[in-house]
């Protein structure tokens, strides 16, 4: 790799940002000098404990907070606002409960390609739905899905409109340890069609590691920074047991234990 | 023997089988009635209460006249009492309607400008608090005529509830669902037809069903002040000023259960239109 000074700019470039919100006790910075190039087709997680500013990092790539000095930028453009290229998985899923997977979805595919016929988005909606395994589930409530199911659905509506970065913000942390692997496994599938460029927080190391090109590990807050980035080097397409009898897979593993854990130890609750 | 068994063994009568089914629900409320009832037959009799007893209702000719002839009709003062329920009602579900458009649409207004719930904020609370009596004579200074007077009582009665439920499930609409139209960048008309009105629906019903037995009630106080108009309301200040107290009872009997019907009414719309486990 060439350095990212003389290279052309990288796909997504996070430079030099910090966040800064004021309080009542002053200033509270929860970022600082963050830098960080992604290049397209990534797939990027992002491990660090609570409150060292994670999901502040990925508001400022989708657009939802602005960086207090610094500058976000995607293929060259500052990123100032929300938007369909940088869809976001939510925590919680965020789907309408008023409206069906199918509609949960359609919305979407309606909101981004508003000239599409209606035939054509609901081919789209369909297509994206069955890729998660919920074309039965098609036109069910989300109070009637599992929470599976759910983030299923969150990520049917995030890929049926291409975006170009994916954003998912621990997307598997409420789920079952089964169910959370069954969906890793789905999600990469999805990825390696579809290559878009993804950011993931997570808290789980082994996720990160069978997932990720990269791992951007955060030290603590507040005022976090990137500490280190671990490359993680396993072939794609990958497969779980085959990474497991890696001896490379343990002492990665043992780094980034070794990074959270000791030097950056969380007192009050090590995660 | 073998008769008793073949009863036990599930052959009931489906009368004696709805009986033990509905049980509590059915038994109890009829105890309390029937109990209520009595006490106020026993307080009528012993002279404690100088109101007509149950029984009196029931036997004095006048109401028993009106219990049974519900539908009768000499003149515009002098028609059945579901008749003139029905009045009252046209003008509740006037006044009301009006309210409920009204006091939507300025409750998503309120509800979506900081500024705009700021400055009106205190107004409203302070026209809540005035009695829908306390609106009558103004009314009737400001329109000059019976008819849209008491419509205006009932709209500005109820509009309130209305009003401030809307605002604030406009305001309640959870950041998730704000986040989600913001990254897809909906239309402003997408985002209040699927976010912001689905969102603030519960809360509108709320408004709704308090604003009903508010609307209903002051029809009646309306009514009663603005003599010489057909309706429930009057028909009490009538009887009252020719001491058919028997005639006054039957009536009261009327508006509760209209009240009760029209609460009932509203709950349900709300169950099938904002159901509250979604």
């Amino acid at each position: 790799m060439t350095t990212p000074v003389a290279s052309p700019e990288s796909f997504l470039r996070l430079e030099q940002v910090s966040k800064v919100y004021p309080t009542q006790k002053g200033p509270f910075t929860v970022l600082t000098d963050i830098t960080l190039d992604i290049q397209a087709g990534e797939f990027i997680c992002v491990i660090g404990h609570s409150g060292c500013g994670k999901t502040t990092l990925l508001n400022m790539v989708s657009g939802f907070v602005r960086p207090t000095t610094g500058e976000v930028r995607l293929k060259g453009q500052p990123i100032k606002e929300p938007g369909p290229d940088r869809m976001v998985v939510f925590q919680n899923y965020a789907l309408l409960p008023w409206l069906t997977a199918a509609e949960n979805v359609y919305l979407a595919v309606d909101a981004v390609w508003p000239e599409k016929s209606r035939p054509q988005k609901m081919a789209i909606v369909r297509e994206h739905l069955a890729m998660v395994g919920l074309a039965e589930a098609a036109n069910k409530y989300p109070a009637q899905l599992s929470g599976g199911m759910k983030q299923r659905v969150a990520i049917a509506r995030a890929l049926a409109i291409r975006p170009e970065i994916l954003i998912l913000d621990e997307p598997f942390g409420a789920l079952d340890a089964i169910t959370k692997e069954e969906l890793q496994e789905e999600l990469l599938n999805i990825w390696q069609e579809h290559r878009c460029t993804v950011l993931m927080i997570t808290h789980d190391i082994d996720e990160a590691l069978f997932l990720a090109d990269r791992l951007v590990m955060m030290t603590n807050g507040p005022a976090a920074k990137v500490g280190e980035i671990m490359t993680i080097p396993f072939p794609r397409p990958r497969d779980r047991e085959r990474i497991l009898e890696d001896p490379t897979y343990y002492q990665l593993r043992n780094d980034a234990l070794d990074f959270l854990y000791r030097r950056y130890h969380l007192d009050e609750e090590a995660e | 023997m073998a008769v008793a068994s073949v009863r036990r063994n599930g052959n009931a009568h489906p009368l004696t089988k709805f009986l033990r089914q509905q049980g509590a629900d059915f038994y109890l409320p009829m105890i309390g009635v029937i109990g209520f009832l009595v006490v106020w037959q026993i307080l009528s009799s012993t002279k404690i209460l100088s109101l007509p007893g149950p029984i009196q209702v029931f036997a004095d000719e006048r109401s028993r006249y009106l219990i049974f002839h519900p539908f009768y009709y000499n003149s515009p003062l002098d028609q059945g009492l579901a008749r003139q329920t029905l009045i009252s009602l046209t003008r509740v579900a006037q006044g009301y309607g009006l309210a409920a458009i009204v006091g939507i649409t300025l409750g998503i207004l309120v509800g979506t400008s900081k500024a705009l719930n700021k400055s009106l904020d205190p107004i409203f609370q302070f026209l809540r608090m005035v009695a829908p009596l306390a609106w009558v004579p103004i009314s009737l200074a400001a329109l000059r005529q019976n008819e849209p007077a008491a419509i205006f009582v009932i709209f500005i009665t109820s509009i309130w509830p209305i009003l401030i439920n809307t605002a604030v499930g406009v305001r309640e609409i959870p950041q998730d669902y704000k986040n989600v139209s913001r990254v897809l960048r909906l239309s402003k008309k997408t985002f209040f037809l699927k976010i912001l009105l689905p969102s603030a629906l519960p809360y509108i019903f709320t408004g709704l069903r308090i604003a009903i037995g508010l609307a209903w009630l002051a029809i009646i106080a309306a009514e009663i002040v603005m003599s010489g108009v057909a309706g429930i309301g009057f028909f009490i200040w009538d009887a009252y000023q020719q001491n058919y107290v028997t005639e006054i009872i039957v009536a009261v009997v009327y508006i509760g259960a209209i009240g009760l019907i029209l609460d009932r009414l509203v709950g349900f719309l709300q169950s099938k239109i904002a159901p509250a486990n979604r």
